[in-house]
């Protein structure tokens, strides 16, 4: 084992052990020989310790007490042939907690696997009609995703709500599953020099806000929307946003990180950059795909998946 | 090894067990020994066979985590009722002790029970106690083979069914009569049934009473639960000593001896081999197997009965009779052990039958504080834990008050089947003018539909932002 500098401390604690091991066999052996003597009428010397009037003969052990003793030197040879005790030597078994690990993973992974795996060829849309796969998926979902997307999944600032019809990337089954497979990047890029001054920029930001028709400065709001121009690029002329990118829909009254002005603004003065994951290696594919049904069957109520089956 | 020197034995240090053939005896408390033994053991053995609407009536499902005893389900959250029983076993034992000295020992410890169960095939198989001491010393032969061939099988074969009751307890005992028969158990089943049926083989045929000797921690501390006012079992010196074996001039013999003829046989009875004339010794187990053999030889030679009885140290010294006793009894430390007892055991069992078959446990997303939703709304997301502990399936309808406009957002309603625990996830809405800006007590309550009396709350916190 690597965990001794060098051979010498090995070398040190093997023969340390050994020693050990032997001297408490000698004097095992040696004791067992001993012989005393005692007085034939029963009047045994005591050790000398007196509690409450109690006193302890100095009586012999039985002698199946002195094999226990051999026992467990024989215990403790067997176990330093066979795991790892002796200096640095591996044992006969080549025994590794970590190995026993990933043993006992593999084990779990072959009696587990199965259940995820019996649902890796259904439709997602089917899925997500199923109870029982629901009820797993939902299980997932508790375990790996609602420590951000809440366990409600209707998410956080910054964290998409997943049980709204609004999808940053699409919102077809296939699509959420590939999201959870290879996570996503969403980035938008500092856009503060590119829309201009400080006012300019609030005037953008009102502009967006009309786009959904929430309650902004008409005023400014119009001074904004040739501005909007360089945002077009990405989020559309008409603010729509593009899925394939993962630009925001305007339009709509679903902020990921807030829709005040004043929030608004520090998106586009300072732009956005958010990460979600991916799951493919470390869930592996059929606990995603429960995972995927169970998500969009959050917006997708039951009957529609029925429907579009 | 005996040394020339009269008065000096020369010995190891490690002593061989001096084998003790225990002589069968009858007699009051022999008989209440085996009714003991036959109370525990139908317990022990039959508990696993009964059913309780259609499962195992006791049964501890390790793998489920859930105890189930007839009527009741036990989870992992009641854990507080082990410690209680525990603490119940432990004050009976102190009480019984300062009352009646060591009777657990001798009437319902496993360890002594088995043993009787054991010496009884003994003696069915190899004789009586001069036939056995007989067999033991002759050299080996056939007849002297088969007897203790027959003998150990007869013992591995209760040991066996004693390891596989035990684990009946653990594994539904009809499923593991068929596991046994196809010898498909499990690694720990097997394990489980060997060791256990070891044990009990090596322990009630080998060990005897080394075990209550050398391993037994109670043996010992229960000394120190005894005071003068225990009973124990004495030998009435006064009245026996001297001993000696009557003469045929037994008009002359009585004005000179006490009671005891010596007849030993209050040692030839004593399971841990001790001679109870020695007075009060940590080996004795208080079985009363030398009182019952005493009181037979007292009956024969036409002596009053109780030379060695049940008595107590401060009778014996000061000559009280049986209801002074029976005063003394009533002492403090008696008192305190069982009025802790009666406090304990009524608390116990009260609030095992009164308890709520439903549990609901908090827990707050920790993702999210609270967020603003729409329409001005404020919104917290929880986790709650429901557990079902009733056996069969019922709906419960959740509340949720403490902030006025505080609702609960989407499905209030769960259904549940039998001892099923689920995490529900539950978001919780209050208008954002509503409640202190920051942490808001609020508390939940879970009502079961079909029976509004078992419901449940908890409390928890509100966050608005501030």
């Amino acid at each position: 084992m690597a965990d001794f500098i060098n051979d010498f401390w090995s070398i040190y604690i093997a023969i340390l052990v050994a020693l050990s091991i032997i001297g408490c066999a000698v004097l095992l052996w040696s004791q067992s020989k001993v012989q005393v003597t005692v007085p034939k009428d029963g009047n045994v010397e005591t050790t000398g310790h007196v509690y409450d009037g109690l006193e302890e003969f100095n009586n012999p052990m039985p002698r199946w007490w002195m094999w226990l003793f051999y026992i467990t030197i024989v215990f403790g040879v067997i176990y330093l042939a066979l795991y790892p005790g002796f200096g640095s030597f591996a044992g006969k078994l080549g025994w590794q907690s970590a190995a026993q690990y990933q043993e006992e993973i593999k084990l779990a992974e072959a009696e587990v696997g199965p259940m995820f795996e019996q649902y890796k060829a259904t439709d997602l849309k089917a899925l997500a009609a199923d109870s029982k796969a629901n009820a797993m998926g939902e299980r997932l979902f508790l375990t790996y995703c609602a420590q951000c997307h809440g366990s409600d999944a209707r998410g956080n600032k910054g964290f998409p709500n997943l049980a709204d019809r609004d999808w940053l990337h699409g919102g077809d089954p296939e699509t959420i599953k590939l999201s959870i497979l290879n996570g996503r990047h969403g980035q938008m890029p500092p856009m503060g020099a590119a829309v201009g001054s400080e006012k300019d920029i609030e005037s953008v930001a009102h502009y967006v806000l009309s786009l959904s028709g929430s309650a902004h400065d008409s005023i400014k709001a119009s001074a904004g929307r040739e501005k909007f121009a360089v945002c077009a690029a990405c989020h559309g002329a008409d603010g729509k946003g593009m899925t394939a990118m993962g630009a925001p829909n305007l339009t709509d009254k679903i902020w990921l990180y807030g829709g005040s002005v004043a929030t608004i603004m520090e998106t586009i003065r300072l732009g956005r950059n958010n990460v979600m994951p991916a799951f493919a290696d470390f869930l592996g594919e059929a606990k995603v795909h429960l995972l995927a049904a169970y998500v969009w069957g959050l917006s997708n109520k039951p009957e529609s998946a029925v429907a579009a089956k | 090894m005996e040394n020339p020197s009269s008065d000096v034995a020369v010995i190891h240090m490690y002593q061989a067990r001096q084998e003790i053939y225990p002589r069968e005896i009858q007699g009051r408390y022999a008989s209440l020994r085996w009714l003991f033994v036959w109370l525990t053991q139908l317990v022990f053995y039959g508990f696993p066979w009964l059913q309780w609407n259609g499962r195992q009536a006791v049964l501890f499902d390790l793998a489920a985590r859930k105890f189930y005893i007839f009527g009741i389900v036990l989870w992992p959250q009641d854990f507080i009722y082990l410690a209680a029983l525990l603490i119940i076993c432990a004050y009976s034992l102190f009480l019984f002790t300062a009352i009646f000295g060591r009777v657990w020992c001798g009437f319902a410890c496993p360890q002594t029970v088995y043993t009787e169960i054991f010496m009884w095939f003994e003696r069915k198989i190899e004789g009586d106690r001069s036939t056995r001491m007989r067999l033991d010393r002759q050299p080996m032969s056939l007849q002297k083979f088969s007897r203790k061939t027959a003998k150990h099988l007869v013992w591995i074969s209760f040991a066996l069914w004693t390891g596989y009751t035990f684990v009946g307890y653990f594994t539904p005992i009809r499923v593991l009569s068929e596991e046994i028969i196809t010898l498909s158990l499990g690694p720990w089943e097997w394990f489980w049934v060997l060791f256990y049926g070891f044990a009990t083989y090596g322990n009630a045929g080998w060990m005897r009473e080394q075990v209550c000797k050398y391993m037994c921690p109670y043996a010992r501390f229960q000394s120190a639960m005894f005071d003068k006012d225990s009973l124990i079992i004495t030998y009435d010196k006064e009245r026996g000593e001297p001993r000696g074996a009557r003469n045929k001039s037994e008009a002359a013999a009585k004005q000179s001896l006490g009671d005891c003829i010596d007849c030993s046989m209050c040692v030839q009875v004593c399971p841990t081999g001790i001679d109870i004339r020695n007075g009060l010794q940590y080996e004795c187990i208080g079985c009363g197997a030398c009182v019952d053999a005493c009181n037979r030889v007292m009956d024969k030679i036409g002596s009053p009965r109780g030379l060695v009885r049940f008595w107590t140290d401060h009778a014996m010294k000061y000559r009280w009779t049986s209801a002074q006793i029976l005063r003394h009894a009533l002492r403090p430390r008696v008192l305190i052990y069982s009025t802790i007892l009666v406090v304990i055991v009524v608390v116990f069992f009260g609030t095992l039958f009164t308890r709520t078959p439903l549990k609901m446990d908090v827990i707050r997303d920790r993702g999210s504080l609270g967020r603003e939703v729409e329409d001005g709304m404020i919104e917290n997301v929880y986790r709650l834990q429901i557990m079902n502990t009733d056996e069969s399936a019922h709906r419960y309808k959740l509340t949720v008050e403490g902030i006025p406009s505080v609702h609960i957002q989407g499905n209030d309603e769960i259904a549940l089947s039998s001892t099923e625990s689920r995490a529900v996830p539950v978001s919780v809405r209050t208008n954002e003018r509503q409640g202190e800006k920051g942490s808001n007590k609020i508390y939940f309550t879970l009502t079961t539909i079909d029976n509004p009396a078992v419901a449940v709350t908890e409390k928890a916190v509100f966050f608005v932002p501030r």
